[in-house]
């Protein structure tokens, strides 16, 4: 095994490591989530219909806010005890923190994910006619969407005052078309896909992945040797 | 050893050194090497003890030593290492549990995995009892005897003065005096 | 007071924009289907082109900026995101004017105003994280870059992914039957745009560049003699 791979999976492992060491941190954001989307359910009004439209969208919300806590998390333990600087100077390569990291943020919140879409259906009562593979792939890339640009920003933000309101900020807008692609993608696969829909949101979610995975990989360099 | 008032610049003399600061002005020499243009490389050579752990807290000590161990692409007997520098092996807390003289340790396992060639010390007997300024002097000493450059700041000189041949005092970011030591 | 070249590339640009005023509002007939309503879109389209031209040569300057460290691409960069979010403001308030007596509403869930409005949080978004970065003028330059190269590689897959989000409720666009003399409108437009643009970037950057060399470490006192051993 190359070092370059050695080293993400040493910090990837490590995050998977920490977070199931302490897993009151997941517990938390995935009850934050769970209430965000009881909330919706409720100020939505209890009309089936509209419930079943709104599940997928619901879901996505959830996952998004879940993320930008979870994201701010998983870089503060970096920077707590200084362990990041050590991280340089070992010195491991930048871009294997960043895909060490963003791989471990994609399986925690690919976790909340799995857990919040049998109940997001249950309470929703979304039909649910898409193939459960289908349904998983797409969970997966959206999560992958939304940890890469996370990761990055959770890095970029930690040096500035108020970072905790500085990375919604900064994160959501940029992931608009992600949210939307998972969005709109698993309201499809629950509600059935008459009009051919699936590939076009496939499509957006893969491309945002593909330049986001990439840039914020090559970029995380000179975020790193300024904190 | 670098001595000095609090704030007259030993911290920031290591850190840029260790190649943690990129210096404003100026340049920095190891072995006529220029530090920060080839930092990449010159990295795995130095090693840094600093004020703060950079150890991760949730976390047990023989994780920790692991994650570490695998980064750098060393493989080594954790148990052994943990001995090495006086911690119990079987210990499952995580390191925030630990008392800061017992993170200190395990900073110290960390140097002993990377095997520097030149070692950087921010008050390293700060937090410790007379046991553990002796483990520290006994575990440098051993590094200086395979070939470790050692540069030690200190409020402490007569502790260091066991491991330094010469003494460097600061004042207000610039030094003063450079003379042997006793 | 020192006279700064870009002034002429901005008085230049104001003339034009005078003629192009003259122009859009005295010389272009009225359009066939909306009256003189459809003049607002002389200005529109023009903010439209500078508003996407300024922020992306400012995706290229924080490019440059990361492969070269050389400040004045900060500089640059500096002004191209202020005069860049400046233009997608105006651009956003035009449309929301256009919108009202075209399809009676103030906001309308058209792809081009959606992504002009995400693309608006987003640039808002990097010049609050500048702002907040108070500290070292080099951390602050190097991670707007960073924001700002990440904030224009998104832009393309914004756009696609709202043209895919309103595929399903076409809904009428801004006229096609576009005349040569509408066309000439726009163009004069936007060239006064872009020479004004070019003034405030050039202006923004050199504020910029004398604030960052106000924050910047002052230059080392001589170092006190050594007394060796």
């Amino acid at each position: 095994m190359s070092s370059f791979l050695r080293q993400i999976f040493a910090i990837a492992l490590k995050d998977i490591r920490i977070e199931l060491r302490s897993p009151i941190r997941l517990f938390g954001v995935f009850f934050f989530a769970l209430g965000l989307v009881f909330m919706v359910a409720f100020a939505a009004g209890s009309t089936i219909r509209v419930l079943q439209q709104i599940a997928g969208g619901t879901l996505w919300l959830g996952i998004l806010l879940t993320s930008s806590r979870a994201l701010d998390q998983s870089f503060s333990i970096e920077l707590d005890e200084g362990a990041l600087e050590e991280l340089v100077l070992w010195p491991v390569e930048p871009a294997a923190i960043f895909y060490g990291k963003a791989i471990a943020n994609t399986m925690m919140l690919s976790i909340v994910a799995a857990t919040l879409t049998p109940l997001v259906i249950a309470i929703f009562d979304a039909p649910a006619l898409g193939s459960i593979a289908e349904l998983a792939g797409f969970m997966l890339l959206g999560c992958a969407a939304l940890a890469a640009p996370g990761t990055l920003l959770a890095a970029l933000t930690s040096k500035a005052k108020g970072s905790s309101v500085l990375l919604p900020l900064l994160f959501f807008p940029l992931v608009v078309p992600a949210l939307m692609a998972a969005a709109r993608g698993t309201t499809v696969i629950l509600e059935g896909d008459p009009m051919g829909q699936l590939n076009g949101w496939l499509a957006v979610l893969v491309a945002f992945n593909a330049i986001h995975w990439s840039v914020s990989g090559l970029l995380f360099r000179y975020v790193v040797e300024e904190l | 050893m670098i001595t000095g008032a609090i704030g007259s610049g030993k911290t920031t003399l290591l850190r840029c050194i260790a190649t943690a600061l990129r210096p404003d002005h100026g340049t920095i020499r190891l072995d006529g090497v220029d530090l920060w243009p080839n930092r990449r490389k010159i990295r795995k050579d130095i090693a840094f003890l600093s004020h703060a752990t950079r150890l991760y807290e949730d976390l047990d000590a023989s994780a920790n030593l692991q994650t570490w161990a695998q980064l750098g692409g060393y493989s080594v007997d954790h148990p052994e290492l943990l001995a090495r520098v006086g911690l119990p092996i079987d210990r499952k807390e995580p390191v925030k549990t630990f008392s800061a003289g017992m993170r200190r340790r395990l900073a110290l396992a960390r140097v002993l995995l990377k095997r520097p060639r030149l070692l950087l010390l921010d008050e390293p007997f700060t937090a410790l009892d007379p046991e553990g300024r002796a483990l520290v002097i006994e575990i440098v000493r051993d590094l200086q005897a395979s070939g470790t450059a050692l540069l030690v700041a200190t409020h402490l000189p007569d502790v260091a003065a066991e491991l330094c041949s010469q003494r460097i005092h600061m004042e207000a970011g610039a030094i003063i005096r450079n003379e042997a030591s006793a | 007071m020192k006279f700064h070249w870009e002034h002429i590339v901005g008085l230049l640009g104001l003339a034009v924009l005078v003629y192009g005023q003259y122009f859009g509002l005295f010389v272009v007939p009225p359009d066939s289907h909306m009256g003189d309503v459809a003049r607002i879109l002389f200005v529109h389209v023009p903010a439209a082109w500078n508003a996407f031209f300024v922020l992306t040569i400012g995706g290229v300057f924080a490019l440059l900026y990361l492969l070269t460290g050389a400040k004045r691409f900060d500089h640059l960069l500096e002004g191209c995101l202020e005069v860049g979010t400046l233009l997608t403001f105006m651009l956003i308030l035009q449309g929301s004017i256009f919108a009202k007596p075209t399809w009676g509403v103030w906001w309308t869930w058209d792809p081009r105003l959606v992504s002009s409005a995400v693309m608006l949080a987003i640039y808002v978004g990097v010049l609050v994280l500048r702002r907040t970065l108070n500290t070292d003028p080099t951390v602050r330059a190097t991670l707007t870059s960073v924001a700002a190269v990440l904030a224009s590689v998104t832009l393309p897959v914004n756009y696609f992914s709202v043209q895919i989000w309103r595929s399903m409720h076409q809904i009428q666009t801004a006229p096609t039957d576009i005349d040569s003399p509408l066309k000439m409108a726009w163009r004069i437009n936007a060239i006064a745009f872009l020479l004004i643009a070019f003034w405030l970037v050039a202006r923004r950057s050199r504020i910029a560049k004398a604030r960052f060399e106000a924050m910047e470490a002052p230059p080392l006192p001589p170092a006190p003699t050594v007394e060796a051993s």
